[in-house]
């Protein structure tokens, strides 16, 4: 039990080290910006006064390094600063948003993760059936597809030649659940769409590798039917590798989001991303980039945790 | 190149398909101009018009011809695309099997420099660099080829892992060969046929990638065409039941399909992997 | 009408007279998917075993020994398939059978031991879960019964804490322990037929003695048939009642073993036979003190040092001559030689070479010096580079240590290849992947002798090797040796190379060197109690000598 606990530990320090230095780069990607922030965002015709003043606000004029702590420390209370844009606070700009994105995430995890298992299982059983080659033909097509291909598809066949569904998917917290479910359903599929193939291929290399191994052609020599064969025996050697295919995945739906996201106009936090890039408002960039590279973190730290104690070697040691 | 047709005529249908669709598209590319019934930046008639014996594929939303554009656009897309895969390749596996080889505190410290690099998922990233940088072409395939390089790297050092703990690695260390030697003739021979096989799989993925920011109006800026952009700056007709901008995304799925058809065919040989 | 009914029952009654014929094998084709496409590789052979026999099937690598085995389960591999012939066990036709009906048959009624104990058993399981899993399953035993069974049967095998080590998982115990285990496994549903695929071949001398006695015993026991496949043949002189001697997928000779064993008919079965005593001319006695290497107090670990792997090391190796390091694995045989190239930098201690000092560390050490001891390793197929041809692998010492270039590299090259054995114009622009092992492993000879050396180190050079093969690579360095004058250091597990090919030897336990003797010394009595023990664990042609053995061990122990 000991080697686990340490291991597992290891584990969350070194996330908590990662979170700690790519909060580092992301503050620091400002600092080596080319001339002055301040200039940048008042323009060529602000004077040297107004500059100054700004400069003071954002408190520019202050080492980097006492910057970076309070910048650190305000973040972990949950104050992001304002929008170089609008002033507005960064903390409510993205809270509705974030959460908005989660739920959209959420939403095609919940379909893709258990189809995906599913459909990886079933093709390690039949493998070189039709059902695995018309599996892989369309697997490696699927991601082949940029994501706004697959989503402006849905869009011309489920919305525009059949209105099953809105091309829009501009949510409220108002409105009931359902219609929220409604309404973001085109967005849900099109990340299913693209995660779903690639989960399930994982899946399926992972159980086909387990399947040569020894232990398997033992359980075949003592006559186990192929399904045992593929649950009992294959299955929980393979775990590991697909947890860390669904956490990737996961992680991908997190992130992934952003051209979705703009492609049905919803209102998230990639959306948000993409329009503070265009306008250059760094303060919330750098906001909304340490929060998905912290999400994306801890999914790999968790997925990292569920492999270490899916490993029956460590589960049982010595 | 006599084997690699006479291995193509015993090919499965879809790699032949894929080496088709790839030289479909080189000839595009090399012969953009004298293929395009327009010039690339022309403004030629009023936005959105419908499709023609004038113009093809219609005009975009400010007058130019499609057809023409999407020609243009495999040069740009392409081309972006394959510089910054051949950047990335050559940081990314050099590098990579540099740390296998030397191992020890040169490997701790690349490996760690690359976990908390791709520890930040790349999209968010380029945008971070590139609201930065700015989005020039130059600056796009710079960004790009170094988190693309952080992935090539992980095979890379990974492959090479296999290949140095190998006997005749090690006999050529004792015999007291240098570095480059046994990077160059003992490592690389060895690792060559996964890492041209990734080569194909990181070209569609920095393909998709650059499309993907392009889509967002922060990858190839205009008047430049580029595929991507098309398909974003004519998105409005689709709610009209046009498929026109589905035609520069399905350009991208296509080449990206091609590739991958040929690189599962290569992969499938070079693993040795034959059928049960 | 009459005619055709007396033919009938005469079918009948010479059936009947076979009755006791458990399992028949007639004109068995097997083929494997090559390099080059399928192609045969067990071409019509012919099995009988009768119940409660044990079969001996023998062969070296590529006799289709394993094939054979598997397909008496109507089972073929991955990249094999059986395509003619007939595999009747008790009257079922397997070559027919539904793929159902052999799943009912497999683990009921066949079972197979693996080689690999440790890779077979399914990892996230433990033991018991795993034995109980065929009597459920084939719905002949309640899981109680099951395991009381098991508990039974592991008891029997002489496992400790036999009721509890079933709920122990497979990377908790030993690899005997496990080898077992499978046993147990394999006799859960009291089968008819049980196959033993080289159960011991990746043990200890030591540990196989335990493993083969409690395997021999629990068949006995059982009276459960056997089909037995191995490449030694003093082992399966030890198991079976009859042998089959298996060449290139067909069958050389089958006699019951006594016979086989007293007058082998067929020339190949003779050969085989003949390996086991080479016998050399003793060397002319070297100068007394001519030290030409030295370990003094020696010792080594890996990782961080925190564990010693050798402790306190004192070698010495006269020049000219042969020293054979001796010793199981985990004796620290194998890093006794990576100490003293070098490749393990040695944590204490001293390497003398010509009463000179060595770094010991590889990477410190001078061109002169490395091209000086020369490395032979035990995997050919690994040791060189498979994208060069075998003219650039043994060229390039040459260019790098003697700076040979062009024409002169060349012809060196060919000579080298000559004095291997092996034809220069024909192999100098092959790659490896086109030569067999026993071929790369004269390359790898090659490779060695073109550095031009003093002493060369051959780590387990014939072990991967077939008796026959590694017999001519034992000859061909022993008459490199008198020709150029070169020092060898043997490391190796097998007593019988030690005898053909060492002058003195070196036997190692746990890190610890137990004595350094001349060869003839060591293998005559008084022992040493370790290489007494290791000595007489080594299997003999006489196939009464497991039971001799473990009466005397038995005697020994209620002595003290």
């Amino acid at each position: 039990m000991n080697s686990i606990l340490l291991m597992t530990l290891k584990r969350l320090s070194l996330g908590v080290i990662t979170l700690f230095v790519v909060s580092l780069i992301i503050f620091s990607a400002v600092e080596i910006l080319p001339g002055d922030l301040a200039q940048e965002v008042l323009g060529q015709t602000a004077t040297p006064e107004t500059i100054a003043a700004f400069r003071h606000e954002l408190g520019l004029d202050k080492p980097a390094i006492s910057r970076y702590v309070s910048w650190l420390t305000n973040m972990i209370q949950g104050d992001f600063g304002h929008s170089l844009a609008n002033g507005r606070a960064i903390s409510d700009l993205l809270s509705d948003r974030f959460s908005n994105t989660l739920f959209v995430a959420a939403y095609a995890a919940i379909i893709a993760v258990p189809l995906a298992l599913t459909l990886g299982i079933l093709a390690a059983l039949y493998r070189n059936s039709w059902f695995d080659r018309i599996a892989n033909i369309t697997t490696l097509s699927s991601i082949s597809f940029p994501e706004f291909f697959v989503a402006y598809i849905l869009i011309l066949f489920l919305s525009v030649n059949n209105s099953f569904f809105p091309s829009l998917a501009n949510i409220s917290d108002s409105m009931p659940l359902s219609e929220q479910l409604y309404r973001t359903i085109l967005p849900a599929i099109t990340l299913t769409l693209v995660v779903v193939v690639h989960m399930m291929r994982m899946t399926r290399a992972s159980i086909i590798n387990v399947l040569a191994s020894p232990y398997v052609e033992m359980a075949r020599m003592k006559g186990m039917s192929p399904a045992r064969v593929i649950v009992f025996h294959a299955l929980p050697n393979a775990l590991a590798p697909i947890i860390n295919v669904i956490a990737l995945n996961l992680a991908y739906l997190v992130v992934g989001v952003v051209v979705v996201e703009v492609v049905f106009v919803y209102p998230g936090l990639g959306q948000l991303l993409v329009d503070s890039v265009s306008k250059r408002d760094i303060t919330v960039v750098q906001a909304a980039s340490l929060i998905f590279a912290g999400t994306f973190i801890l999914l790999n730290l968790i997925a990292d945790i569920l492999s270490i104690l899916s490993n029956p070697r460590l589960l049982n040691p010595r | 190149m006599f084997t690699f047709l006479s291995s193509l005529r015993t090919a499965p249908l879809s790699a032949q398909f894929g080496i088709l669709i790839i030289c479909i598209y080189l000839i595009a590319m090399v012969f953009a101009p004298w293929i395009a019934p327009y010039g690339e930046t022309e403004i030629l008639g009023s936005a959105f018009e419908p499709w023609s014996s004038t113009y093809l594929l219609g005009t975009d939303s400010l007058g130019r011809d499609m057809f023409s554009r999407i020609i243009y656009g495999a040069r740009n897309t392409v081309g972006i695309a394959l510089a910054t895969t051949i950047l990335a390749f050559l940081v990314g596996g050099l590098l990579g099997i540099v740390a296998a080889v030397m191992g020890g505190i040169v490997d701790q410290l690349l490996s760690r420099t690359v976990d908390v690099l791709m520890a930040i998922p790349s999209l968010i990233f380029a945008l971070l660099i590139l609201t930065i940088v700015g989005t020039s072409t130059s600056s796009l395939i710079l960004v790009i080829a170094t988190l693309d390089s952080t992935r090539v790297f992980r095979l890379a050092r990974s492959v090479a892992q296999t290949v140095v703990v190998m006997d005749y690695v090690e006999a050529a260390r004792y015999r007291g060969e240098g570095l480059w030697w046994i990077i160059r003739y003992e490592v690389l021979p060895n690792i060559s046929s996964p890492l041209i096989a990734e080569f194909g799989l990181r070209f569609c993925f920095v393909f998709l990638f650059i499309s993907a920011l392009s889509f967002l109006g922060l990858g190839t800026q205009p008047p430049l065409a580029d595929w991507g952009s098309m398909v974003r700056d004519n998105a409005t007709l689709i709610t009209f039941g046009d498929i026109t901008p589905l035609i520069p995304a399905s350009a991208i799925a296509l080449l990206t399909i091609a590739i991958n058809f040929v690189v599962d065919w290569k992969l499938h040989n070079a693993s040795g992997l034959k059928d049960e | 009408m009459t005619i055709c009914e007396e033919n009938l029952t005469s079918e009948t009654v010479k059936q009947d007279t076979q009755a006791d014929s458990l399992l028949t094998i007639r004109g068995l084709k097997i083929s494997a998917l090559l390099d080059s496409g399928w192609g045969e590789i067990v071409h019509g052979v012919d099995l009988d075993l009768k119940a409660g026999e044990i079969l001996g099937l023998i062969g070296e690598s590529g006799a289709g020994k394993s094939s054979i085995g598997l397909a008496a389960m109507g089972f073929a591999r991955n990249g094999c398939k059986l395509t003619e012939g007939e595999i009747k066990f008790d009257g079922i036709d397997l070559m027919q059978a539904s793929e159902k009906q052999k799943q009912s048959l497999r683990g009921a009624r066949i079972a197979y031991v693996a080689q690999s104990a440790a890779a077979s058993f399914n990892p996230a399981s433990s033991l018991i879960k795993q034995y109980c899993e065929a009597p459920i399953k084939h719905g002949l035993m309640s899981s109680e019964s099951a395991e009381k069974e098991a508990i039974e049967l592991y008891k029997k095998l002489n496992l400790p804490t036999p009721d509890l080590i079933g709920f122990r998982y497979p990377h908790q115990i030993s690899g005997g322990q496990l080898q077992r285990a499978m046993t147990a496994m394999a006799m859960s549903c009291k089968p008819d037929l049980i196959i033993f695929d080289e159960p011991t071949t990746a043990l200890d001398v030591t540990t196989q003695i335990e493993v083969l006695s409690a395997i021999r015993d629990i068949v006995r026991e059982y009276k459960t048939a056997a089909i037995y496949i191995t490449h030694d043949l003093a082992v399966v002189a030890q198991m079976a009642d009859r042998i089959q001697v298996l060449k290139d997928g067909n069958t050389v000779e089958i006699a019951d073993t006594k016979t086989m064993l007293s007058a082998p008919k067929e020339d190949y079965t003779k050969s085989l036979w003949a390996v086991r005593n080479i016998n050399r001319e003793a060397k002319q006695q070297s100068v007394e003190d001519d030290y030409i290497l030295q370990l003094k107090n020696i010792s080594a670990s890996y990782g961080n040092g925190t564990q010693n792997v050798l402790h306190n090391i004192n070698i010495n190796v006269k020049r000219g001559q042969t020293l054979a390091v001796v010793g199981e694995s985990g004796s620290g045989k194998s890093t006794t030689a990576r100490v003293l190239t070098g490749l393990l930098a040695a944590g204490e201690g001293e390497i003398l070479f010509n009463n000179k000092a060595l770094p010991l560390n590889y990477k410190k050490r001078d061109k002169e010096t490395l091209r000086h001891v020369q490395m032979i390793y035990q995997m050919a197929d690994t040791a060189l580079n498979p994208k060069q041809t075998i003219g650039q692998i043994i060229g390039r010492p040459l260019d790098f240590y003697l700076g040979l270039k062009g024409e002169k590299k060349q012809a060196r090259i060919k000579a080298l290849l000559a004095q291997v054995d092996l034809d220069p114009d024909k192999y100098i622009s092959r790659l490896p992947g086109e030569l067999s092992g026993g071929q790369k492993q004269r390359v790898s000879i090659a490779r060695a002798l073109a550095a031009e050396p003093e002493f060369i180190i051959c780590d387990e050079v014939t072990s991967a090797l077939d008796q026959v093969v590694s017999e001519g690579i034992l000859n061909l360095l022993d008459r490199l040796q008198k020709s150029l004058n070169i020092t060898y250091l043997f490391i190796t597990h097998d007593l019988s190379t030690v005898k053909a090919i060492a002058d003195e030897v070196v036997v190692m336990l746990q890190g610890k060197v137990v004595e350094q003797e001349k060869t003839d010394v060591l293998f005559a009595p008084p022992y040493h109690e370790y290489t007494k023990k290791l000595l007489s664990s080594v299997p003999q042609m006489d196939p009464n000598w497991l039971d001799n053995l473990l009466k005397q061990r038995q005697q020994e122990r209620n002595q003290s």
